[in-house]
């Protein structure tokens, strides 16, 4: 603890205007890194329109100022606030359900005044805040019924979320939620318990499921079944990305993105776009992003001082890959086609608010550290 | 709480805590490697296999459809051109409110029931940024019109094209046809690639014999295209090679003075070129214009053509079958000089009638008192039908079908149009075969004047004629004279097949026979001796009347008595100038009456508009 401490001293010393103006700056940077190149593929993958790629700075613009309005609150002012956060976002998921604006099929938006707000984007946040808060005081690992209490606090949202119907988001807030528990020290034993239920209630789950959700897993298990309807967007997304090869085809020349073959390159197959027009080699310059960022944050979990921004700062930055790998998963054809966008690349959604709200607590954790040991 | 808080263990919580996020990193760490093997799968290994997918996605082939040939009559006179026409079209993308637009554009271009139907079909299948022709061939008036109009109508424009057109309309419209679009059933018949940018089809006469030359080989353009086919550029162009240009053997003016000659009269008329087998005139009556068909007749129109009790779609020149009656005497005799059945001095009596030896059945001549003592010149001047009754069944049917044969009757005369029929000679193995009946004598004994079971074509009839002007010397009829290619100007000849050279024992019985057919035009007991008498040049002919319902023993046949439908055909055959033949022309006149009377001049007519008239 104490060579910790020190190393945190002397980092500490040498970044201190980070500190002062709570901001990690090598989180920063990456972030920043990230949003260019996402820039310029949907440059390209948007058709060349300037107008899209504005609308989408502008975004990213209130994104980071999000995250560093977010950074600013310290650790110790979010631990007192979470449960009322999670408790306000319940409601809102409740209201949703009742008198929700529908769009696209799914009830997911509240139109407050002017702006739409989608409450399941908070429990984003919510949930894992939650469940750390609740295991803060706890002795770790959680017995059993904390354990218990932690699933509802979990499952609850999630079931609210799922029932919108937003799957992608549900999965997300559950996953969120598991890594809190995973890295309090959930015991294997009940993990391989949990494994086993869910393979044997997943039966149950399809019979509950939305025909388009139950076409994804099957379009998923075999595309070519369906190669013009939903299969298309699977075909079309592995064309585009193996037709890249290993240095692509050149930003704004990949055919399949520019003569409209690709669906949805802007937003959940962007990643297409960037492996057809950079190749493996883009691809491999956006992880080593991505694994920045992601370890990074992972060094800021293990680094925080007390267990509720542990094992907050832990979960959000895992939620970060578990985002990457269900949106590349989906588009390179290896999982099912689940609605959700790459972070910080794809186009819109108030998702990337989300998103980076994340990173300023995960940078508000890192730099009030001083301020807590004292 | 307080109890568990002075429990917690900070430094193993830390431990629990590191050890679980180190083995989180190591999870990360592997499912990354898995992706990143899946992308190296997809982008490395399996690059090309994709690559192929991508180009294909991307690069489409349009086709691009030939030019088809014109079509030229033997002095270059067009009777099948290509020209611009205007159509309509709509791109339903740049339409804000489809319906009022059309409302607005009836005002300014007439637009039929069909069009608008064809209008809504095609806009139902067809992407929106694709143009829809909503009407073909604008009038000029029309595209004036709209052009005036053009800024009131975004995504509404006026395109060119070429359209088929027949400039002589209803002249030689049985030896041309006409195209059509391409339908169901002529789609067995081609190479589709070769015709996936055409959209019409020769589907009569000469459009469809020669389609293959006319129509030409279609050209290919690669585009790049978007996902929903819009063209993004041109990548390769391969030009479309155009068809060849057709120069037939018809003389236009001579056709058009045939059908003029035959006024309201239905029938048909050929003319031939003996020394050369060319179709000089082809002529069925009544025509009818074929430009209508080209982009689809009116239902009505087309059932006005169909009931027409003339049936102007019947192509008569090449599928009427007609009994040859009288016409058929000189091929006979020729067969009686070359048996030695007949001779110069050898005569029979005519009393009128003839019976066959044991029976009291009465076989009449066409002359009631008769003929008297006839020799085989008076019986083809005069037609004596009782003299050939009795030639006839001194040669017996086997002998006569056998001379007859090698003048092309019984079977087709193989001209270059597709649809022609073969007409019958009948004989008494086809009479069993077919009817399973024996041969009576008194079928041969019709069978000499050119009645009974007997069936020949206009083209059979003029064919024959001119193997006689030939003097045995057979060319195959045909249309086409010569091809030329497009953008060339050398034509290239088309050959004439010379069937064979019919070789008879004594060459004299051709000018004997001959002699006697310039007697029917020349003589003054002649049956054609009208149109003889003020001919600037020779004629050799032979009038023909063929029953079209057999009068019962000893009923008078009285042509103002009977309907005109069962009148007897009238026809003649004929060849000019006798010592050169230059034409040789069969004619048939449906229930016109006599053959001198009728047929006759109309063959003048034919052969005078070849012979002397001399275009201006």
């Amino acid at each position: 603890m104490s060579t910790l401490l020190s190393t945190d001293h002397e980092d500490a010393s040498q970044h201190g205007w980070q500190y002062r103006l709570h901001i990690d700056a090598p989180l920063l940077f990456a972030l920043v890194g990230v949003s260019a190149l996402g820039l310029i593929v949907l440059y390209s993958a948007g058709g060349e329109d300037m107008e899209l790629v504005q609308r989408q700075m502008l975004r990213l613009g209130i994104a980071f100022g999000t995250m560093i309005a977010v950074a600013q609150v310290s650790p110790v002012v979010l631990l007192r606030l979470t449960p009322w956060v999670f408790i306000t976002g319940i409601l809102l998921l409740l209201a949703v359900l009742i008198g929700g604006t529908t769009s696209g099929g799914a009830q997911r938006w509240l139109d407050v005044y002017f702006v739409r707000f989608q409450p399941s984007e908070m429990m984003k946040l919510a949930v894992p805040m939650m469940v750390a808060w609740y295991l803060a005081d706890v002795r770790l690992p959680p017995n059993r019924f904390q354990l218990l209490a932690s699933g509802i606090m979990i499952a609850v949202p999630m079931l609210m979320i799922a029932k919108q119907p937003d799957l992608g988001t549900a999965l997300l807030i559950a996953s969120a939620g598991f890594f809190v528990l995973f890295l309090a020290g959930l015991h294997w034993r009940i993990m391989i318990f949990l494994g086993v239920v869910a393979g044997a209630t997943a039966p149950l789950v399809w019979h509950y499921m939305h025909d388009y959700q139950r076409q994804r897993v099957l379009t998923f298990l075999n595309p070519e079944n369906d190669p013009l309807g939903t299969g298309y967007h699977i075909i079309q997304s592995k064309i585009a990305i193996g037709s890249g090869g290993l240095y692509g085809k050149g930003w704004l020349n990949g055919t399949q993105s520019q003569l409209d073959f690709l669906p949805e390159r802007s937003t959940d197959f962007i990643f297409a776009v960037l492996a057809e027009e950079f190749g493996f080699i883009g691809i491999l310059a956006l992880f080593a992003f991505y694994v920045f960022i992601v370890v990074r944050g992972i060094l800021i979990a293990i680094q925080a001082q007390d267990t509720y921004t542990r094992l907050l700062a832990g979960s959000l930055s895992m939620t970060f890959f578990v985002y990457i790998m269900v949106n590349t998963g989906m588009v390179t054809g290896i999982l099912p086609v689940v609605g959700l966008p790459l972070p910080a690349i794809s186009y819109g959604g108030t998702s990337i608010v989300t998103l980076m709200a994340g990173f300023g607590i995960l940078m508000s954790i890192q730099t009030h550290r001083k301020l807590l040991a004292t | 709480m307080l109890y568990q808080l002075t429990l917690k263990d900070h430094l193993f919580e830390y431990n629990l805590f590191s050890s679980r996020a180190i083995t989180l990193l190591v999870l990360c760490g592997l499912l990354l490697l898995a992706l990143l093997s899946r992308l190296w799968y997809l982008q490395v290994i399996e690059h090309e296999h994709f690559t192929t997918l991508s180009e294909d996605n991307r690069v489409k082939l349009q086709p691009i459809a030939p030019n088809r040939g014109l079509i030229y009559d033997r002095n270059g006179i067009l009777l099948g051109d290509n020209f611009p026409s205007y159509r309509l079209e709509i791109t339903a993308e740049q339409i804000d409110d489809m319906p009022s637009t059309l409302m607005a554009l009836e005002d300014i271009i007439h637009i039929r029931e069909i069009d608008r139907d064809r209008f809504d079909k095609l806009l139902a299948r067809k992407p929106r940024f694709e143009a829809v022709p909503l009407r073909f061939h604008l009038s000029d008036e029309e595209v004036a019109r709209f052009s005036v109009n053009r800024h009131l109508f975004p995504g509404v424009e006026i395109k060119a094209g070429l359209a088929r057109r027949y400039p002589m309309g209803k002249v030689a419209v049985h030896a041309l046809g006409y195209v059509g679009r391409i339908d169901a059933q002529s789609l067995k018949s081609i190479d589709t690639s070769n015709y996936s940018g055409t959209t019409h089809i020769g589907k009569t006469g000469v459009e469809k014999t020669f389609e293959k030359l006319l129509h030409g080989t279609v050209g290919v353009r690669q585009v790049e295209t978007t996902a929903q086919g819009r063209v993004v550029r041109i990548l390769k162009r391969t030009p479309p090679v155009p068809g060849q240009n057709l120069y037939l053997t018809l003389d236009s003016r001579l056709q058009a003075a045939a059908e003029a000659a035959f006024g309201d009269h239905s029938g048909s008329a050929i003319a031939l070129d003996p020394k050369t087998g060319d179709v000089l005139a082809l002529v069925s009556m009544p025509t009818y214009d074929p430009n209508p068909f080209v982009n689809g007749i009116d239902y009505d129109d087309y059932a006005n053509l169909r009931d027409d009790p003339d049936e102007p779609l019947f192509n008569r020149a090449l599928r009427g079958q007609y009994p040859p009656g009288s016409t058929i005497k000189p091929f006979i005799g020729l067969a009686g000089l070359e048996q030695g059945l007949t001779g110069f001095s050898s005569s029979t009596y005519c009393p009128g009638f003839y019976m066959l030896p044991g029976s009291t059945r009465k076989f009449r001549d066409w002359k009631r008192g008769g003929h008297g003592t006839v020799d085989l010149d008076i019986a083809i001047t005069q037609s004596c039908d009782v003299y050939f009754y009795d030639l006839a069944l001194s040669l017996g049917i086997d002998r006569m079908h056998d001379y007859l044969q090698h003048f092309g009757f019984g079977k087709r005369t193989g001209v270059d149009i597709v649809g022609e029929l073969p007409g019958l000679l009948p004989s008494p193995a086809w009479k069993r075969q077919r009817r399973g009946q024996p041969w009576f004598p008194g079928e041969t004994i019709i069978t000499g004047i050119g009645q009974g079971f007997f069936l020949t074509t206009p083209l059979q009839l003029a064919t024959a004629t001119s193997v006689l002007a030939n003097r045995g010397y057979w060319m195959t009829p045909t249309i086409l004279r010569a091809e030329q290619e497009s953008g060339q100007d050398a034509l290239l000849p088309h050959r004439s097949q010379i069937a064979e050279t019919l070789s008879i024992n004594n060459p004299q019985n051709w000018d004997r026979v001959i002699h006697s057919m310039v007697d029917v035009v020349h003589s003054i007991r002649g049956t054609a001796r009208r149109i003889g008498e003020d001919s600037p040049y020779r004629i050799a002919g032979k009038t023909g009347t063929a029953q079209v319902f057999g009068l019962k023993q000893e009923e008078e046949y009285d042509a103002e008595a009977i309907p005109e439908e069962l009148r007897d055909h009238a026809l003649f055959i004929a060849f000019a100038p006798v010592d050169d033949p230059q034409i040789a022309v069969a004619v048939i006149v449906e229930h016109g009456g006599g053959g001198g009377a009728v047929a006759a001049p109309i063959a003048r007519k034919i052969m005078d508009s070849y012979l002397v008239d001399e275009p201006a």
